[in-house]
């Protein structure tokens, strides 16, 4: 034993227990479990691909937000927190809540009735075989980058709290999320992912009530960020009025425009990855509830990451610092205020269950895009260019394939990714060089008839160039900034906003274009994929309390009075 | 999510909060017997955290695995 902790270990923040190693490896054995009960369940390509599309409102709903709550959900954003303050709630709210309420009333239906595979899936059916190979080509991309995103920042908590050797931990994860997807295919995935989601919570949610208890109260914590940091840490909209009012150095029409719609629509409506888990629902009223689920117990996602990272502000006895400086000085970087503060409050048996949640976030993460590059790979790549027809056992045997080869992609990935200094913001990136355009074609797509093949591949085509040439005119020109994001002080964050806004609207302009310029589908052909040549099926005669939209309006009310309440 | 034939996944999550709850709270309760040098207590040690929320997740985890327990939830779905 000695032995082996001594090539495993290095310096570390806490010491495990007996306990908490029992607690860590229980749960490496439950998912393990899972998947092998699974396996005989995974079968079909429905089975495999689709989760049988049979699951309830609720479990949809709940692996649909566990999706994202992955490494860069817990780590990234209590990291911004300490860094922006409650601004960085503004990506669990605005930046959120009026997407997925959108997903659910209004493309849901699209997405369900047509009965694609995917979102690639659906772009073939509504603008042909361009638009899907583009769109799928960028997702597989984006989708392996994420993952490996994923694991170097798992590798990194590991190496931190525990000292875990970084090699040893991505290899650890990486494999055991390639067993349970390769056996259960997306079943398994979705049954760890509300596992994940429970278990995340269950480690998490003592850091803010110890946290809320040792400071005073919520008031008392305003106190004190604002005289650690500054007052404007804990307003989230009274700041917004100016670029240099806060911390962020952004404006508020970043926020709305930007963010508000065209990143977070385009993320929670487009991105396979999170649509993925409510195409499984069993039936349209189920597929249209997960995303209201999802939306209600994401309001409440601050509480375990915004909050923790106030906390840090106000009671960590030092400064945190950006990780170039950290690394520099030896000192801890703003990416640790999470595991500081797990250890702050946490004894033997509790660590145990924090490090687990920590664990869970990141394979919850990593599993879901695996098993969504699995897909598309799949579906829209491998069986729309190299083998049209093959037997359905053939196209899963394909998958459990995929499954292995995309892990094994995106651990080379986590070691290139170490050599960026900010995650967040390589992240928000890639956001919108692939979704912010996509977002606009398939909003484009559903909504509007007149939309042809040409325009919708070109708009597509357009937005992505667009937003990576703005990329590398900054990289290249900094001046540009002012240009890109309206003013020469804007933030890192503030910049991918702006650039996701800007190639959001040449996608459209470039698909209403060439679409006006190109013969448009007969109607006939676009039933079951826009509106206004679509029947959507009735939700059947039940009560209003089972109504998709009755609670999206309650989600809609409690996410403004969240918004009044800390304006 | 389950069929005639199988496991409910809330099954799953309620062994696993049973399994962490015993261990939590174990754990809490040795330390409120043998509590640790100052020196190494964890900030709020007084509360003993891992007791009342081992026991909360105990008793969450009892609830779950007692409702969706396999030959429970397969006569449930029989009737």
């Amino acid at each position: 034993m000695s032995l082996l902790a001594a090539a495993l270990f290095t310096d570390r923040l806490v010491h495990l227990t007996t306990t908490d190693f029992v607690i860590i490896v229980f749960y490496f054995g439950l998912v393990l479990a899972i998947g092998f009960y699974l396996k005989g369940r995974s079968n079909t390509g429905e089975d495999f691909f689709m989760a049988g599309r049979e699951m309830t409102a609720w479990i949809a709903g709940l692996s649909f937000l566990s999706a994202n709550l992955g490494a860069l959900e817990l780590l990234g954003w209590a990291a911004s927190s300490y860094q922006y303050g409650i601004l960085a709630a503004h990506w669990y709210w605005i930046g959120a809540i009026p997407a997925m309420l959108f997903l659910a009333l209004v493309m849901m239906p699209f997405y369900y009735i047509s009965k694609t595979h995917s979102v690639p899936g659906y772009l073939k059916l509504r603008f042909g075989e361009s638009s899907r190979a583009l769109s799928a080509i960028s997702f597989a991309f984006m989708t392996v980058l994420m993952s490996g995103i994923n694991m170097y920042s798992m590798a990194l908590v590991m190496r931190l709290i525990l000292g875990w050797n970084i090699n040893v931990s991505i290899w650890v994860s990486a494999l055991t999320v390639a067993v349970y997807v390769t056996l259960g295919g997306l079943r398994s995935a979705i049954f760890n992912e509300v596992l994940q989601f429970i278990l995340i919570w269950a480690g998490a949610l003592l850091i803010p009530i110890l946290g809320l208890i040792e400071v005073g109260g919520w008031r008392q914590l305003r106190d004190r960020v604002a005289q650690n940091a500054s007052v404007e840490y804990t307003h989230m909209w009274s700041t917004l009025g100016s670029f240099t009012d806060n911390p962020m150095g952004i404006h508020w029409t970043g926020i709305v425009f930007g963010l508000g719609f065209v990143i977070s629509f385009g993320y929670w409506t487009t991105d396979f990855l999170v649509v993925q888990r409510v195409l499984a629902a069993k039936d349209l009223r189920s597929a249209k509830m997960a995303p209201v689920i999802g939306a209600a117990f994401k309001m409440f996602v601050p509480l375990i990451v915004i909050l923790p990272g106030l906390l840090g502000i106000a009671l960590l006895p030092m400064k945190l610092l950006p990780e170039s400086q950290a690394i520099a000085t030896g000192g801890h970087s703003y990416n640790e205020v999470l595991p500081l503060m797990l250890a702050r409050y946490c004894g033997p048996g509790l660590l145990g269950l924090g490090i687990t949640a920590l664990i869970a976030g990141f394979m919850s993460g990593m599993a879901g895009n695996v098993s969504a590059f699995s897909t598309v790979w799949t579906y829209d790549i491998y069986k729309a260019v190299f083998k049209k027809s093959a037997t359905d056992e053939h196209y899963v045997s394909m998958g459990r394939w995929s499954t292995v080869i995309g892990v094994l992609v995106s651990i080379g990935t986590a070691y290139l990714v170490m050599s960026f200094a900010s995650i967040m913001d390589y992240v928000q990136a890639l956001f919108s060089f692939f979704i912010a355009p996509l977002f606009g074609t398939v909003v484009l797509g559903m909504l509007w008839k007149r939309a042809t093949a040409a325009g919708g591949f070109w708009g597509l085509f357009a937005g992505t160039a667009s937003s990576i040439g703005m990329w590398a005119w900054v990289k290249a020109d900094p001046t540009a900034l002012r240009y890109v994001a309206l003013s020469p002080n804007a933030k890192d964050m503030a910049e991918n906003m702006y650039r996701a806004l800007w190639s959001w609207i040449v996608c459209v302009l470039v698909t209403v274009v060439v679409s006006y310029m190109t013969k448009p589908k007969p109607a006939s052909e676009l039933a079951g994929l826009v509106y206004g040549a679509t029947e959507i099926p009735s939700e059947g005669d039940v009560p209003i309390y089972q109504r998709p939209a009755f609670w999206a309006v309650v989600v809609t009310i409690v996410f403004v009075i969240l918004n009044i309440i800390f304006w | 999510m389950h069929g005639d034939d199988s496991i409910s996944i809330w099954f799953f999550i309620g062994v696993s909060l049973v399994v962490n709850g015993v261990l939590i709270l174990a754990a809490g309760i040795y330390q409120y017997m043998n509590p640790p040098p100052v020196a190494e207590q964890v900030v709020l040690f007084q509360l003993h955290a891992g007791i009342w929320w081992g026991a909360i997740l105990l008793l969450l985890g009892l609830f779950w695995t007692i409702r969706y327990v396999p030959s429970r939830a397969m006569v449930a779905s029989k009737n």
